[in-house]
């Protein structure tokens, strides 16, 4: 009996500390997350620390050698402006023009579906395809140029591949629908029944867009140009295939890849895939900080 | 106004429709091309061939390439639907500690550009000898794969009337019975849904595969990549042909998508009501 008795003691601790851990809501259930949990440490979480420790053992030049020479290399530095440089504008058209096409679209009508459907395409097709068919239609002897000639608008080609706008085009044919969509869902959710109310009071359709519409999309906007903006920063088969990969379109992704799989520099590789992660939650928080300043509160539609 | 309006809509139509007649254009100079004899000055190529899909075909060896693309894209559906669901049913039902910083776990890597994370990825996998076989190429497309099926299935548990399970509980049923006789059953749709989305992605990721992949694990888009950086050794329209392989498989998963998901499923997780 006295052999038991601190045996039971310990199991009645370790039930009541089941207990409460269970009145906080931990239980052996939540191991059901364990895998997933397990998988993105694995391969994420992990990978990621150790670029960033790499990222600090460069060859030469101490703990911050690999970020310095990124910095003080103007050709490696100027991969930021140029990136944002195609991918901000691009972002920028995409929503924009997604606005007030959404906005024109956003009731029922007939062929809405196949109008989606089309629009769905760019988007599987992915940038590899759009880089191939951008280089057929917008080349010298494509047929865009040929129209152009036609027409009488140019004598000679325009040259639109192999540069800037083939890389700009592309992330338009790709980002646009995408951005759309996005927009096109956003707006759907917004309870159509204050906008009449807006009217009944004689809100005219500026007015009801300005004051209603607008300020109760602002959140999807801002998710809508983040996610954008991300497809366009990542930029990478485009800029090589249709742009002009070592000059004008030496986007930061390149440099990423050449640093790391040409010259076979690990460090200076995870060094510029870490900066350019930084840019990129740089821009994300700003626009984010942005729609914060601009509007806070209930969204009124699901979000 | 009446009449600003209407300018408005044929702006907005006009937008449009420019916009369908260059997808267009690109589209299908891409599908000419892959079907022209010879085709330099002229508005169409100057006789028509279906030569190029059996050089392509031979040359880039489309079979194994095809087999690859769809043992990576099975696999990535079928591990991240097994990981996944568990996850997301938790994260759906459950509250507890450190459950908004998990989520944001599970949110980073849809978040962040896959260069970013592939690079150091690819350096890891090569470090331990999984890059450059297939187990390198599925482990990679697991990184966003994942999450994407946690996003997209936690509307579809969210749905499901809690008491059904509790039902069960009540009648002796185990976790593992409760998923599998109870739960799995309601969820079919959103399991279709999430491993078509998850298909879907998969074969048109590029970077992921693209860091990963050795000589024998290239999937058809980075088949296709290299065959057109390489251009010049082989004819454009053997390349086009390739493209033309490509999308097509990539329409027929859409057909097969679109009819179980929503067009604006495949871009994000976002609800609809029922029109």
């Amino acid at each position: 009996m006295t052999a038991t008795l601190p045996d039971r003691d310990t199991s009645s601790t370790r039930v009541a500390r089941r207990h409460r851990l269970a009145e906080r809501g931990i239980d052996r259930q939540l191991l059901l997350l364990a895998p997933a949990l397990i998988c993105v440490l694995a391969l994420f979480v992990y990978p990621f620390a150790y670029g960033i420790g790499l990222s600090f053992q460069p060859a030469e030049g101490g703990v911050f050698g690999a970020y310095r020479a990124f910095f003080t290399d103007a050709y490696q530095r100027d991969t930021i402006a140029t990136t944002l440089g195609l991918a901000l504008p691009a972002a920028i058209l995409n929503v924009a023009a997604s606005v007030p096409i959404a906005y024109r679209m956003r009731g029922r009508f007939r062929g809405k579906r196949v109008l989606t459907t089309i629009l769905v395409v760019p988007i599987t097709l992915g940038t590899v395809l759009t880089a191939e068919g951008l280089l057929n239609y917008l080349g010298p002897t494509g047929w865009f140029n040929r129209t152009l000639m036609t027409i009488g608008l140019t004598d000679e080609p325009v040259r639109l591949t192999n540069n800037y706008w083939g890389v700009f085009f592309s992330l338009v044919i790709t980002g646009f629908p995408f951005a759309f969509l996005l927009i096109l869902s956003y707006l759907s959710g917004i309870d159509p029944t204050l906008d009449r109310a807006a009217a009944t009071l004689g809100a005219g359709w500026w007015q009801r867009f300005h004051r209603i519409t607008l300020p109760l999309l602002a959140p999807g906007l801002a998710t809508t140009f983040c996610l954008t903006f991300v497809l366009a920063f990542s930029v990478f088969p485009s800029a090589v295939l249709v742009g002009d990969p070592a000059g004008t379109t030496r986007v930061i992704s390149i440099a990423a890849y050449h640093a790391a799989y040409e010259v076979y520099d690990y460090p200076l590789g995870s060094a510029i895939a870490v900066i350019m992660g930084l840019v990129e939650l740089a821009v994300v928080a700003v626009v984010l900080g942005l729609r914060s300043l601009l509007y806070t509160g209930s969204t009124g539609g699901k979000g | 106004m009446k009449s600003r309006m209407t300018v408005g809509a044929w702006l907005v139509w006009g937008a449009v429709v420019f916009f369908f007649v260059h997808l267009a254009g690109v589209i299908f100079s891409v599908v000419v091309n892959s079907f022209g004899e010879r085709w330099f000055d002229t508005w169409l190529p100057q006789g028509w061939t279906t030569k190029w899909y059996a050089s392509a075909w031979n040359e880039f060896g489309l079979f194994q390439i095809l087999i690859v693309t769809l043992e990576v894209a099975l696999l990535v559906v079928a591990i991240s639907l097994l990981v996944g669901v568990p996850a997301s049913y938790i994260l759906a039902r459950r509250s507890f500690p450190g459950r908004r910083l998990i989520y944001l776990l599970f949110l980073l890597p849809i978040l962040m550009p896959p260069i970013t994370y592939g690079i150091p990825l690819a350096t890891v996998l090569y470090k331990y000898g999984l890059a450059g076989h297939l187990a390198g190429v599925v482990l990679a497309n697991l990184v966003p794969s994942i999450p994407f099926v946690i996003l997209t299935m936690t509307p579809f548990i969210e749905q499901i009337d809690p008491s059904v399970e509790r039902a069960a509980r009540m009648c002796g049923a185990r976790t593992g019975q409760v998923f599998v006789r109870i739960l799995s059953p309601l969820l079919v749709p959103g399991i279709l849904a999430a491993s078509i989305l998850v298909l879907v992605r998969t074969v048109g990721m590029f970077e992921l595969t693209f860091l990963t992949a050795g000589p024998d694990s290239q999937t058809l888009v980075v088949a296709l990549y290299y065959s057109m950086s390489a251009a010049g050794i082989r004819a454009q329209q053997s390349v086009d042909a390739m493209a033309v392989i490509y999308m097509a498989s990539m329409l027929v998963l859409l057909v097969i998508a679109l009819r179980f998901v929503n067009p604006t499923q495949l871009v994000a997780r976002v609800k609809e009501d029922p029109e």
